[in-house]
């Protein structure tokens, strides 16, 4: 550093003075190349079909004590016809870890293959690793369509 | 050698020869009762270099996109020539190149190669240990099969969790919110674009930081036996690599690659999913705990759990305060080995509670 013995101590001197701008033209041109790239990297939000009704099947299809998966949206959800006839349905996402639930007839619950997780019939977890019960849904009957909403 | 003499005097006069030579030359491999472990590194190198030639084939066939991976693998593996070779091969050679790096880091934990001066020789071993675990789990998805998709859907779900930057890092590994065709072409890109060119960084450091060290000798030992690395070592490590790979190819035509079913998004997940071995210890963790651990959910505890492990892995050269004064301290070993049985005994015990379904 070079003291001059007219200037005031804090003001830059000329070779500080270029140093800052070549060092802030750099990082701003490398700030403008990571950011679009960062920005690229994460996919365009895509036209999310935010699904709050849907018609899951036909109450014909469906036995007593047996249950069928359902596209509701992107995500798969469960309707079940419970041993005393009644319908339900819930998100078929484990809470767990993401895996899709399956009907077992035998014991009448929900299970999930994956971490052996299990619900009871209202999506209540009964044993195993899921810390949450299953979304659940409204269901309707409209003739023989089944309806399922999602709860407001 | 005389016929290349215009050879060697034309490179002598252009680039520093005698120090690549010297390069080349001066390592030496101490012989002792634990040399066998020093085949462990080539071993796993050279099981890099099949699965890298056997990807560069499979490339020629496979389409990486959920409407075609799944029929371009099956069209690999019934119509292509010595198609299901090529992909057993690879899919063989992808879980010993896991093993055998496996049993490399594991010798030269116990044995403390890592102690001064190697500690960067060590970190960059686990991060590559990690690099070949981050090429089994995206080379997993990409056959589209209903055993990869869930895996994926599990394996990437327990990147969700990480506090802070998880749901980030899961959008951008699944490229949305669920497992879907944009996450197949990511995966594709991870494998064969940007987990070989961090391969080859931290290979190149690795393999450039040994050469120059030489290797480690265990501590207490009191030979003095050597041979040298180039070339009789080396043709040493060529007959295990020929070895190697004459398993890999009776493997593959004893036991081919399967193929499964192609995976259905909105199929239940089907009893015995499981992911690849290596991740089976994990797996068989998270079955066990339990949803909740005062109060913060159990598979958040689990996960924490793993990655201070990983962390604490890359940190063994530090960590282990009496090899860094050339002590082996009996505590170090107890941990090393307690850390190898849990391993050992969850994915026994996975296996088991698989295989019963």
């Amino acid at each position: 550093m070079t003291e001059c013995s007219g200037c005031p101590k804090e003001r830059l001197s000329r070779r500080a003075f270029l140093q800052l701008l070549l060092k802030g033209s750099v990082l701003a041109l490398f700030g403008a190349t990571i950011y679009p790239v960062a920005r690229y990297l994460f996919p365009p939000r895509g036209a999310d079909v935010s699904v709050s009704t849907v018609v899951a099947g036909t109450v014909g299809e469906l036995a007593v004590n047996s249950a069928k998966i359902f596209r509701f949206g992107s995500q798969p959800g469960i309707l079940v016809r419970t041993p005393q006839d009644e319908l339900r349905a819930f998100s078929a996402v484990c809470t767990h870890l993401n895996c899709t639930v399956q009907f077992d007839r035998a014991a009448s619950v929900i299970n999930c293959a994956c971490h052996n997780g299990k619900f009871d019939l209202n999506g209540q977890v009964i044993s195993g690793p899921p810390p949450r019960a299953l979304e659940a849904y409204r269901v309707n009957t409209r003739g023989d369509d089944i309806i399922v909403s999602k709860l407001a | 050698m005389a016929r290349f003499t215009w050879l060697r005097d034309f490179l002598a006069e252009r680039y520093p020869m005698r120090q690549l030579d010297e390069l080349l030359h001066h390592k030496q491999i101490p012989l002792h009762r634990h040399t066998f472990w020093y085949y462990w590194g080539g071993m796993t190198l050279a099981l890099i270099g099949i699965q890298i030639a056997s990807g560069v084939l499979l490339l020629l066939y496979y389409r990486p996109s959920a409407a075609e991976a799944f029929e371009s693998v099956r069209f690999i593996m019934t119509k292509v020539q010595f198609g299901w070779l090529v992909r057993s091969v690879h899919a063989w050679a992808a879980n010993l190149v896991i093993f055998s790096a496996m049993v490399h880091l594991a010798s030269t934990f116990f044995l403390r190669s890592y102690r001064p001066p190697r500690e960067l020789t060590w970190v960059s071993g686990v991060l590559l240990f990690f690099v070949l675990l981050g090429f089994g789990f995206t080379g997993y998805l990409l056959p589209w099969n209903v055993l990869a998709f869930f895996a994926t859907k599990v394996g990437t779900e327990i990147v969700g969790v990480v506090p802070g930057i998880g749901a980030m890092l899961q959008t951008f590994l699944r490229g949305g919110a669920d497992v879907t065709d944009v996450t197949l072409t990511r995966f594709f890109w991870l494998h064969i674009a940007v987990l070989p060119l961090a391969l080859a960084a931290v290979l190149g450091l690795h393999l450039l930081l040994v050469q120059l060290q030489g290797m480690s000798k265990p501590l207490k030992l009191r030979e003095e036996r050597t041979v040298p690395f180039f070339p009789n070592f080396l043709l040493r490590d060529f007959i295990a690599w020929a070895l190697i790979l004459g398993a890999v190819l009776a493997i593959s035509v004893y036991q081919p690659a399967t193929l499964g079913d192609k995976a259905d998004p909105f199929a239940p997940t089907p009893a015995g999913i499981q992911p690849e071995w290596y991740f089976l210890w994990m797996f068989q963790t998270l079955k066990l705990f339990p949803g909740h651990i005062l109060g913060i959910e159990g598979e958040l505890i689990a996960i924490a759990l793993t990655g201070l492990g990983g962390l604490a892995l890359l940190l063994v050269p530090w960590l282990d305060r009496p090899a860094r004064r050339g002590q082996a301290h009996w505590l170090v070993t107890l941990i090393g080995i307690a850390g190898c049985a849990y391993v050992a005994g969850m994915t026994i015990w996975a296996l088991q509670s698989g295989g019963a379904h």
